[in-house]
């Protein structure tokens, strides 16, 4: 710089050279690619599935906008309603399970236990299976005649007759739910686990010595400063959650008496039969709920500055 | 290559294999001549077949068309469920393959994207005894032909003959009345029924809407109205109510497949399947015992007194965007005539019923007694959305699982048969709307 302004500038240096030093020229340059992509990839489709809510398209019909009709005409449909309930129930029970559950074996697996890497890959297998095979083994699990645990109950004498695990719309729920949440445990455990090991042992000496017992440890240390992780760990896990397709759709296609149609395969149920206008009105529907889940974690979880983008 | 109906007749007396069709009055009328284009050929999209002697026919009798032709067939496959959307998306933009092999009411969904096989048809149905009328309805815009009705996939009871005389029936019983009977009977002395009431596509709404029909209830008028909420669907909910209770416990969950895993296992003693049921038994040694204790029979017949039934049904369509229109109908004329279609129909082994009437006097149906349950489907079949135009709305209430969730509603009790017919109509009201 110095050097710049001793010596004259260069009467042709072009514009290509004087915009190669620009930072600012250069940043957006280098943002480009990833803005196209993005805007490709992700604005557009969203952009047109929210579009399409608003008409009456169909197979082979382009379709004509026609405002809130589809959701006014959802309004009054109750599947839609079912569905809604469904998925608010799955969403809700199922993430408290994962987080309660994930919490205690990331705090056991945090622990000094013998083969411990080990039990730490095991943990994640279900999350490494993809979940059409994982759904395929729950769908014989919970098969109506042939389910290994009726089969084992009965063996045993404790129960007559197999359990109705996806024919009765509660059981149907629940068999639902706990396979979800078997699927999604280890997404939360290991990733509370890598929270845990960022935390000094030495608070936890300290307050060991202070006399503090293991529930005021975890409480007043553990916990406040797993926070930040949590906010993000659940933010994802209530996402997945909520948007899960294929553990339903192979287990039971919403069925018992739509017991298990989410908003995500009810979307999908209209789409295939050609209501294409519907199908995009259920989807853009989970938007609002996904948002509040996001600002929820954001606002409620996320409580130190620098995690809003301040310093703390 | 030009290719001529002459030339095909001459191919055909050639290979020995076709019979003396010129002797046909009908023939002679009204034969018509498509001469491929110069150096067509033809890209077929089919589903993947269930019954391996189907896709092994087909493939050589588009091979003879290609040996008499010169023109290309190239014959593509895909899982059943991807049909569907691949035909619609095909439609829609306007390329893929020239003929495709659709479900139920597909071709109404893009009407106005297929070709019109009008001439063809009126020649096959003239020439083979007339189409059997549920199946030109899947094929019949008005006058007009938008696609070639080629098979149902039939349905029928299949049951096992020991159980049933367990329960002390010597026959099985014809009509709805004294198949409850034979319910009670099964459950109480020996394995059970069981019937799909969960979201199976092909057994679950094969069995709601026989429950339905066979009671006199439709869901919509000729005009396209819903009507579901009627006495007669009353009668018919709570019929299935009373047949519910003496089904296996978690019918509710049942997908297509469940009821074939449940009967194999020797869990239940009646059931409705295609074809495959049994044949999965038979082609397994392991089961000799089991396959020949299988019989089957045409679903019982309700208070209307005729064999009412859904089925499945597919067909032929060809693509307005097909750069060889002539091709294609020669193609699917050859298909249809005679030599090759007598062939797949056999080679289907009774899981092709036919669309055209003279080609129902097929040896196949003989060849095992297990074949006959199988031979009416044609006959006793109804387009879905009866007594309503084919379209949007027919399609809708399908993939909606109408009349399935209905029947499971009342069956299952969970609604009074009142509330659940009630909710149907509320639902089908909404998929009939703008059609």
């Amino acid at each position: 710089m110095a050097q710049a302004t001793l010596t004259t500038a260069p009467p042709h240096r072009s514009l290509l050279a004087d915009l190669s030093h620009n930072r600012a020229f250069l940043g957006i340059l280098f943002m480009v690619p990833a803005a196209c992509i993005l805007l490709f990839f992700l604005t557009y489709p969203l952009g047109l599935g929210v579009w399409l809510g608003f008409t009456d398209a169909r197979l082979n019909r382009p379709g004509f906008f026609i405002g809130f009709e589809n959701y006014v005409s959802l309004s009054g449909d109750p599947i839609f309603w079912l569905s809604v309930f469904n998925t608010l129930l799955y969403t809700t029970v199922a993430s408290i399970l994962k987080f309660a559950l994930g919490l205690w074996l990331a705090l056991i697996l945090n622990e000094n236990l013998p083969f411990k890497s080990f039990f730490r890959a095991v943990v994640l297998l279900p999350w490494v299976v993809p979940t059409v095979l994982s759904a395929l083994a729950f769908w014989w699990i919970f098969d109506s005649q042939f389910s290994i645990i009726s089969w084992v109950l009965m063996k045993a004498g404790l129960i007559s007759s197999p359990i109705n695990f996806l024919g009765d719309t509660t059981n149907a729920r629940a068999s639902v739910i706990a396979a979800n949440v078997w699927r999604g445990i280890p997404f939360v455990a290991i990733t509370l686990l890598a929270g845990l090991q960022t935390i000094s042992p030495s608070l936890q000496e300290a307050a060991t010595l202070d006399g503090a017992t293991p529930w005021q440890r975890f409480r007043h240390i553990t916990l406040p400063l797993l926070t930040p992780i949590i906010a993000v760990v659940m933010t994802f896990s209530v996402l997945f959650t909520f948007t899960d397709f294929q553990l339903i759709w192979v287990l039971t296609r919403g069925g018992p008496l739509n017991a298990t149609h989410l908003m995500a395969t009810l979307s999908f149920q209209r789409f295939s039969s050609g209501q294409l206008g519907e199908g995009a009105a259920i989807a853009v529907a989970m938007v609002p709920f996904l948002l509040a889940a996001i600002l929820f974690s954001y606002f409620g979880l996320q409580r130190r500055k620098w995690q809003q983008g301040g310093d703390d | 290559m030009t290719f001529s109906r002459r030339d095909l007749l001459a191919t055909g007396l050639a290979a020995g294999t076709l019979p003396l069709v010129g002797s046909s009055p009908a023939f002679a009328q009204a034969a018509p001549t498509f001469t491929p284009e110069k150096g067509a050929s033809l890209r077929v999209l089919r589903w993947a077949p269930f019954v391996k002697g189907d896709e092994d026919s087909f493939i050589a009798n588009s091979k003879k068309f290609t040996e008499a032709t010169g023109v290309d067939v190239r014959i593509d496959k895909e899982s059943w469920e991807d049909i569907r959307p691949k035909a619609a998306t095909a439609a829609t933009a306007g390329s893929g393959p020239d003929i495709m092999m659709v479900w139920f009411d597909d071709p109404f969904q893009y009407p106005d994207k297929l070709l019109d096989v009008t001439d063809l048809a009126t020649y096959l149905g003239g020439k083979y005894g007339g189409w059997y009328p549920g199946l030109e309805g899947y094929g019949k815009r008005g006058n007009q032909f938008i696609a070639l009705p080629l098979a149902a996939i039939a349905n029928a009871i299949c049951y096992r003959q020991s159980m049933v005389e367990a329960a002390g029936f010597k026959e099985f019983p014809r009509d709805t009345k004294a198949f409850l009977e034979l319910a009670k009977a099964l459950k109480a002395k020996s394995k059970p029924m069981g019937f799909p009431h969960g979201k199976a596509v092909g057994d679950g709404n094969n069995y709601a809407h026989w429950i339905v029909w066979s009671h006199g209830g439709k869901m919509v008028d000729d005009s396209g109205k819903v009507v579901i909420n009627s006495p007669e669907t009353i009668a018919a909910l709570k019929y299935a109510r009373e047949l519910y209770q003496q089904f296996i416990p978690g019918t509710e969950s049942w997908l297509d497949i469940n009821n074939n895993r449940a009967f194999l296992a020797g869990d239940i003693s009646v059931t409705a399947n295609g074809v495959s049921l049994y044949y999965s038994a038979k082609n397994d040694p392991k089961m000799a015992d089991l396959a020949k204790d299988i019989k089957t029979v045409q679903l019982p017949i309700g208070p209307v007194g005729k064999g009412v039934e859904l089925h499945q049904t597919t067909e032929l369509v060809a693509f307005k965007h097909t750069k060889f229109p002539n091709a294609v109908k020669a193609y699917l004329q050859f298909m249809y005539e005679k030599p090759q279609m007598e062939s797949w129909i056999t080679a289907s082994s009774a899981y092709c019923c036919p669309a055209l009437k003279s080609y129902i006097d097929n040896p196949v149906w003989t060849s095992d007694p297990n074949h006959a349950a199988y031979k009416t489907a044609s006959e006793t079949l109804r387009p879905n959305g009866y007594s309503g135009p084919l379209g949007p709305g027919s399609a809708a209430a399908m993939a909606d699982y109408i009349m399935v969730d209905m029947v499971a509603e009342a069956a299952t009790g969970q609604r009074s048969p009142e509330d659940a017919v009630k909710r149907a109509e509320q639902r089908a009201t909404r998929a009939y709307r703008n059609t």
